[in-house]
C-alpha cells in the first residue's frame, strides 16, 4: 500500500513487536531446558514441544519431570529452607528487591516471550503482566523487611509446592513466589506445561541475583508432575491456581497430611450493570472483563447481568464494542485479542458454545486471522440461569448474559452460582454500590472496573472458587504460621459404666439445640454419660445425619445474623456471659462430675472471660484499606465464612464450645457445633443459657453423639461453608476430603493438642478462620 | 498513480447538517460520566492501537488535513495571518510531500480571530481553505448577548465559512441546560450556512458529567461541531474530556441519524499525540469520522512536530525545526 492509499484507508497496518531478542535467548540455551534445580539448570531429558500458538511453530524443548526430578527438587528446597530462613527478612528483602530489579531490567525480554508463548497481545504481557508481576517482587521485598517485627510469633512453612497456570504465566509464578520467599520459606514451582519459558527466563533471573542455590527451584512438565509436586511428603505447604476439577483432587490428595493448602480456582463471575451507569464506560469495562487474555481469566466477568430497562440499549453498544475489536498476532501492537493457548483449549471452548442452542448469540464482526488459534469474541444474551453456559466456566472470549429487574434479584443472579471469585458492578450511585459489594458472594468485587489486581490487595475466592488469599498481608499470612506445633493430641473417651447410678431429683432428659429449640434426635437414641467412678449421671442424644441435615438448614436460615452490627453481636456474646456466670456453680460442678477433675470452676471463668474477649472483638477486627496505586480505595473486609461448622474439643466440656462458638458467631457466621462427645452435657445444659441470652434461634445448634459419624456429614454438606475440628478423635483426613465436595474451608487438628485455657485458645487465628477477606475496589473521581 | 496529481483536500463525501432538534432534558439528564473509567479507557488507548512506518506517515498527512491553523494572538497583523494562510496551502515541504506521493496536502482550516477574517480570505481565496473566526466574545463569552450574536453575522458577513462560538459556562454550571439551549439556537441560526463549532470549554465545566450534558444539549441546539476549549483555559483538550464528547457525538448519531464534528483544541502539540487522537476518534466514532468535514484539531503548534517527523520517515535521520518553514 502506498502512503496515499493508506491515507485514504486509514488502516493500522502492522506494528509487531520485535521477538528477535526473545528468541536469542531461546537459542543461547539450546532451544532445550532441563529443570531449575538446587541452582543450576539439569540436562534436558525426556523432552516436550512448547509452542506458539498463533503460528503453531515450536519455541523450545521442556523437560517432564520424572519423580527423582521432583525428589531433587524438593530435598535442595529442604536442605536451602533453614538458611534462608535465618538469613531474616532484612536479608531475604534483599534478594526478592533484587529479583524485582532484574525483571524491570529485562521487562521486554519476558514480555515478549510471555506473548510468544501464551498467544495474550503483547500489549497485555507489557503493560499488566509483567508490571505486575515486578510489583509483586517490589511489594514482598517490603514484606520480607518487615517481617521479623510485623509477624512476630510467625515462622516460615517450609517447602512449598506451588502449581501455576498457563494463563499468567509470570504474574502467577510472583503471586507465589515472592510471599514464599519473603515468608522464609523455599519454593518448588511447577509452571504449566503449555507456558514454562517465562518461568525458566525467572530461574536465569534468580541465578543473576545469586538467590542461595535450593530456594528457587523450578520442574516442568505435565499435570502428573504436579502431582508428584504437591503430595510430595516433604512438602509443607501447598499452593495451586487452576481448574476447580484439579483443586479439588488436589484438596483430597492432601487431605490428612497436615500440608497447608491455598487453591485459587475458577469462576463464572457476574458483571452487573444497573441502569444508572455509565453504560459507554461499562461496555469498554467489558473489554477488559471478558476479552482481556481471550477470557482465559479465572476472574474473567463472564457473566453479564444488566437491568432490564437499559438491556437492549446496552446490548447494542456492546455488540457495536466488540466489532472494533482486532483479533490477531499477538505480537502486534494494536491487536486486543490475541491466540488461544493450546488447540485443546480451543476446541474445548467450541465444544461448549456449539452446544449451546439458547439465547441470542452475536459474533465480533471482526477479521480473523486465517490460521492459528483464535475464537472469535462472542455474545450470547436471553439466557437463564438454568442453561449450562449460564453455570460453567468457559474460559475464552465467550460472554454470556440475562438481564434483572431489581438490585435484590441483582444479587440473587449473582450469587446463584457454585463459584465465588470475582464480581463487577456498575452503577453512578453510592447508594447502590455500596450496598449491592458485600452482598455478592465472591472474594474480590470491582465497582466501576473490573480486573485491577495490585500486590497489597488480597485476591481469592469462595465456594468452588477456592480458598487463601494471595498479596497484603493476608497473603502473607498463608506462607507462615505460628510457631511451634502442639503436643500429640490422645484420644479422650467417656468413662464406662460402674454399678451405680446417682441419684436425681427429677430425671433431666438433655436434647439437641437445633434452629433456636430443643429437639429429641432423629434416630430417638442415647447414650449414656458416667461419672469417673462410673455412676451414671445422664444421657446425651445420639444425633445422626439427619440432624446434621436439620441443624444445617437452620443454621442457613438464620442469615440476618450475618448482617447485625458488631455492636448487637458483641451485646449479645456479653448477655451470654452474663448468663453462664450467673450458672456458674452448676457448671463447674457438672464439668468436674463429667471429667472427674476440680477445673470446672476454673473452666467457666475461663469461658466467661473467653465470650468477653470475642464480645471486645466483635466490633474489633477491623479490615483495612490496601494501599493501591490508585485514585480510589481498596477495602480488604472481613466478611463472615456462612456456616461453619465445628466439632468441639474433647478436653474442655464448655470451654472447648465455648472457644470455637465464640469467635465464629462474634464475626457473623452461625453454627453447627458438635459437643464435647466423651462429656456431652455441659453443652446441652449450655443450650439453656443461650436461650435466655437473645441469641437467634438457628445462630448456635448444637447436636451431641459421635464424633466419627457425624463429622463426616458436616465435611461433605454443600451447604456449610467452613469445618473446623478439634476432636481427639482422628478426623482431620475425613473432614479435608469430605470438604474436596464444594471445596470448603477446613481447620482440623491434625492430631495435634491446643491449650484451650491458654493463649493458644483464643485470638487473631480464630478470627481469621471466622472470616473470608472480601476486597472491594472503588476507584472513584468527580 | 493519477491519484497523486489530484489535491487531496476532503472531503469526498457531503454530509448533511445537523438541524438539532428540541430540548430533550431526560436525555440530557441520563448523561452519565464514571471519571476513572474514562480515564482508564484514555489511559490504555495510547496502549491500544499504535501505527508504524509508512502508516504513521500516511496517518501523520490525514492529521494535517484536519488541522485547523490557528493564531489567537492579540498582537496578530495582516502579514503575520497572510504568512499562516500561505502556511495551511503548503503546510509541509513539497519535497517531502513528493517523497511521500501526498502533494497538495493542505491544512483543514485556518483559525483566526474577526478582524483577521478578511485578510484571511483574501489570501486564501481560490484555494478552497475555509477561513473560521472565533467568536461570541472569545474566549470567556461574557460580552453581551446581542454583541456575541452580531459579532458572528459579522465575520460571517467577512467571509468566514466556520464561526467557532463560545459557550455561557454559568448555564453548565447552574444546570441552566434550556438557557444553554436558547443560546446555542440563537447563534446556530445566526451563523446561517456558515458552519458552527461550539466550543464548551471543557476545563472550566467543572466535572465530566457537565461535559457530557453540555456536548448534548449544544448537538440538540444544531451545532455542527462541539469543540473542547478555547485554548485559553488552563486545561484545554484531554482524552478523557475527548471521550466523553465523542461517545457523546457516537449517541447522538446514533439517536437522531446526524453525524457532528468534534474539534479537540490546546494542548496538543506532539505528533504522537495526534496519531492518538486519530486512533481514538477511528475506535469510537468510526472511519467516517476521521476526515475534516467532521474532525479538527486547534492547534498552532503541532503542525511544526509534524513536518519533522515526516522528514524523519522519509530520510531516516531525526529533523530540526528551522529546515521547515515557519508557519
Amino acid at each position: 500500500m502506498t502512503v496515499r492509499e493508506i491515507f485514504e484507508s486509514m488502516d493500522y497496518g502492522s506494528a509487531p513487536e520485535a521477538a528477535g531478542d526473545a528468541l536469542a535467548w531461546l537459542v543461547d540455551q539450546g532451544d532445550r531446558f532441563g529443570h531449575f534445580i538446587d541452582g543450576a539448570m539439569t540436562e534436558p531429558e525426556a523432552v516436550f514441544e512448547s509452542r506458539n500458538p498463533a503460528t503453531g511453530e515450536v519455541l523450545a524443548h521442556v523437560s517432564q519431570a520424572t519423580e527423582d526430578d521432583v525428589d531433587a527438587a524438593v530435598a535442595a528446597a529442604r536442605r536451602a529452607q533453614g538458611k534462608w530462613e535465618k538469613l531474616g527478612g532484612p536479608g531475604r528483602a534483599r534478594y526478592l528487591y533484587a529479583l524485582a530489579r532484574l525483571m524491570q531490567k529485562h521487562a521486554r525480554l519476558f514480555a515478549v516471550l510471555e506473548t510468544l508463548d501464551n498467544g495474550k497481545p503483547i500489549r497485555e504481557s507489557r503493560d499488566i503482566d509483567i508490571p505486575l508481576a515486578q510489583r509483586h517482587f517490589y511489594y514482598h521485598a517490603g514484606q520480607a523487611q518487615l517481617f521479623d517485627s510485623e509477624y512476630a510469633g510467625r515462622v516460615a512453612q517450609g517447602v512449598c509446592g506451588q502449581v501455576i497456570p498457563w494463563n499468567f504465566p509470570l504474574l502467577m509464578l510472583s503471586w507465589k513466589v515472592a510471599p514464599a520467599l519473603a515468608a522464609g520459606n523455599t519454593v518448588v514451582l511447577k509452571p504449566a506445561e503449555y507456558t514454562s519459558l517465562t518461568a525458566l527466563l525467572f530461574a536465569d533471573i534468580c541465578r543473576q541475583a545469586g538467590v542461595p542455590k535450593g530456594v528457587v527451584n523450578i520442574v516442568t512438565g505435565d499435570g502428573a508432575v504436579g502431582e508428584r509436586v504437591v503430595t510430595h511428603p516433604d512438602v509443607d505447604k501447598v499452593a495451586f491456581t487452576g481448574s476447580t476439577a484439579v483443586g479439588r483432587r488436589i484438596r483430597e490428595a492432601t487431605a490428612g497430611s497436615g500440608k497447608a493448602l491455598t487453591l485459587e480456582l475458577g469462576g463464572k463471575s457476574p458483571y452487573i450493570v444497573f441502569e444508572d451507569a455509565d453504560l459507554d464506560s461499562a461496555v469498554e469495562g467489558l473489554v477488559d472483563a471478558i476479552w482481556f487474555n481471550q477470557g482465559q481469566v479465572c476472574c474473567a466477568g463472564s457473566r453479564l447481568l444488566v437491568q432490564e430497562g437499559v438491556a437492549s440499549r446496552f446490548h447494542a453498544k456492546l455488540r457495536a464494542r466488540m466489532d472494533t475489536l482486532r483479533v490477531g498476532s499477538p505480537l502486534d501492537k494494536s491487536i486486543d485479542v490475541g491466540a488461544i493457548v493450546d488447540p485443546k483449549q480451543l476446541e474445548a471452548i467450541r465444544k461448549l458454545v456449539d452446544g449451546n442452542s439458547s439465547g441470542t448469540t452475536y459474533r465480533a464482526n471482526c477479521e480473523m486471522p486465517e490460521s492459528g488459534c483464535f475464537y472469535p469474541p462472542t455474545l450470547i444474551t436471553g439466557l437463564s440461569t438454568a442453561d449450562p453456559l449460564m453455570q460453567e466456566e468457559i474460559f475464552g472470549p465467550v460472554l454470556v448474559g440475562t438481564t434483572f429487574r431489581t438490585p435484590s434479584e441483582a444479587v440473587d443472579l449473582a450469587n446463584n452460582t457454585r463459584y465465588g471469585l470475582a464480581a463487577t458492578l456498575w452503577s453512578e450511585n453510592i447508594n447502590v454500590a455500596l450496598d449491592i459489594a458485600p452482598k455478592l458472594a465472591a472474594g474480590v468485587v470491582w465497582v466501576n472496573g473490573t480486573n485491577m489486581f495490585d500486590a497489597a490487595a488480597p485476591f481469592g475466592g469462595v465456594r468452588e472458587s477456592g480458598f487463601g488469599r494471595e498479596g497484603g498481608p493476608e497473603g502473607m499470612m498463608a506462607y507462615s504460621k505460628p510457631s511451634g506445633p502442639g503436643k500429640a493430641l490422645a484420644k479422650i473417651a467417656g468413662f464406662s459404666s460402674g454399678a451405680d447410678t446417682e441419684p436425681q431429683a427429677v430425671d433431666r432428659t438433655a436434647k439437641l439445640y437445633v434452629g433456636g429449640k430443643q429437639a429429641r434426635p432423629d434416630g430417638g437414641h442415647a447414650y449414656h454419660v458416667f461419672t469417673k467412678a462410673g455412676k451414671l449421671i445422664g444421657q446425651a442424644p445420639l444425633a445422626n445425619r439427619k440432624d446434621v441435615r436439620n441443624a444445617v438448614e437452620a443454621a442457613r436460615a438464620a442469615k440476618g445474623w450475618a448482617g447485625t452490627t458488631g455492636h448487637l453481636r458483641a451485646q449479645i456474646l456479653y448477655y451470654i456471659a452474663e448468663n453462664l456466670a450467673a450458672r456458674k456453680d452448676e457448671f463447674a460442678a457438672r464439668i468436674n462430675r463429667m471429667t472427674g477433675g476440680r477445673s470446672g470452676a476454673k473452666e467457666v471463668d475461663v469461658s466467661v472471660n473467653r465470650l468477653f474477649t470475642y464480645a471486645a472483638w466483635a466490633d474489633k477486627f477491623d479490615g483495612r484499606v490496601a494501599q493501591v496505586p490508585l485514585r480510589g480505595v481498596a477495602l480488604a473486609m472481613r466478611a463472615p465464612c456462612g456456616v461453619i461448622g465445628a466439632i468441639c474439643p474433647d478436653d474442655h466440656p464448655l470451654l472447648g464450645l465455648v472457644s470455637v462458638m465464640a469467635p465464629a458467631i462474634s464475626m457473623g457466621n452461625r453454627t453447627v457445633l458438635v459437643a464435647s462427645e466423651p462429656f456431652p452435657l455441659a453443652a446441652t445444659d449450655f443450650y439453656q443459657v443461650l436461650e435466655t441470652s437473645d441469641v437467634p434461634g438457628g445462630v448456635v445448634n448444637i447436636l451431641t453423639g459421635r464424633h466419627t459419624d457425624l463429622a463426616p456429614v458436616l465435611a461433605s454438606h454443600m451447604d456449610v461453608e467452613a469445618v473446623w475440628s478439634f476432636s481427639s478423635s482422628d478426623l482431620s483426613a475425613g473432614i479435608e476430603r469430605g470438604a474436596a465436595g464444594n471445596l470448603k474451608r477446613t481447620w482440623v487438628n491434625d492430631g495435634r493438642a491446643r491449650d484451650w485455657a491458654g493463649e493458644a485458645g483464643e485470638g487473631r487465628v480464630f478470627l481469621d478462620a471466622a472470616t473470608d477477606t472480601k476486597t472491594v475496589w472503588v476507584p472513584y473521581g468527580a | 498513480m493519477q491519484m497523486q496529481t489530484e489535491a487531496v483536500q476532503l472531503p469526498q463525501t457531503v454530509e448533511p447538517r445537523n438541524p438539532g432538534m428540541g430540548l430533550d432534558l431526560d436525555w440530557v439528564m441520563r448523561a452519565t460520566a464514571n471519571r476513572s473509567a474514562i480515564e482508564r479507557r484514555a489511559a490504555a488507548l495510547p496502549g491500544r492501537r499504535s501505527v508504524k512506518k509508512d502508516f504513521q506517515a500516511a496517518w501523520l498527512c490525514r492529521a494535517v488535513t484536519c488541522i485547523d491553523l490557528t493564531t489567537l494572538a492579540g498582537d496578530d497583523t495582516v502579514g503575520r495571518v497572510t504568512r499562516l494562510c500561505a502556511k495551511a496551502l503548503q503546510p509541509v515541504r513539497s519535497d517531502l510531500l513528493a517523497a511521500l506521493g501526498m502533494d497538495g496536502l493542505t491544512v483543514g482550516a485556518v483559525c483566526v480571530y474577526h478582524d483577521m477574517v478578511a485578510p484571511a480570505v483574501t489570501a486564501l481565496a481560490g484555494t478552497g481553505i475555509p477561513v473560521a473566526a472565533v467568536s461570541t466574545g472569545f474566549p470567556a463569552g461574557l460580552s453581551p448577548f446581542h454583541l456575541r450574536v452580531a459579532e458572528i453575522e459579522e465575520s460571517v458577513k467577512a467571509g468566514a465559512a466556520e464561526i467557532d462560538i463560545v459557550i455561557s459556562r454559568r448555564h453548565v454550571l447552574t444546570g441552566n441546560w434550556q438557557a444553554l439551549y436558547d443560546e446555542m439556537r440563537a447563534f446556530r441560526a445566526a451563523c446561517g450556512e456558515a458552519h458552527v463549532k461550539a466550543i464548551l470549554a471543557t476545563g472550566e465545566l467543572g466535572t465530566l458529567q457537565n461535559v457530557a450534558r453540555a456536548s448534548l444539549v449544544c448537538m440538540m441546539a444544531g451545532a455542527d461541531f462541539i469543540k473542547t476549549s478555547t485554548g485559553k483555559e488552563s486545561v484545554n483538550a484531554t482524552l478523557p474530556v475527548s471521550l466523553v464528547m465523542v461517545r457523546a457525538i457516537r449517541e447522538f448519531h446514533e439517536a437522531t441519524g446526524h453525524r457532528v464534528g468534534y474539534k479537540p483544541a490546546g494542548g496538543i502539540s506532539k505528533a504522537k499525540d495526534a496519531l492518538v487522537y486519530l486512533a481514538l476518534i477511528k475506535e469510537e466514532l468510526g472511519d467516517r469520522w476521521v476526515q475534516n468535514d467532521l474532525f479538527r484539531f486547534g492547534a498552532s503548534s503541532l503542525l511544526g512536530d509534524i513536518e519533522r517527523q515526516l522528514e524523519h520517515h522519509v530520510t531516516g535521520a531525526y529533523s530540526a525545526s528551522w529546515r521547515h518553514a515557519a508557519g
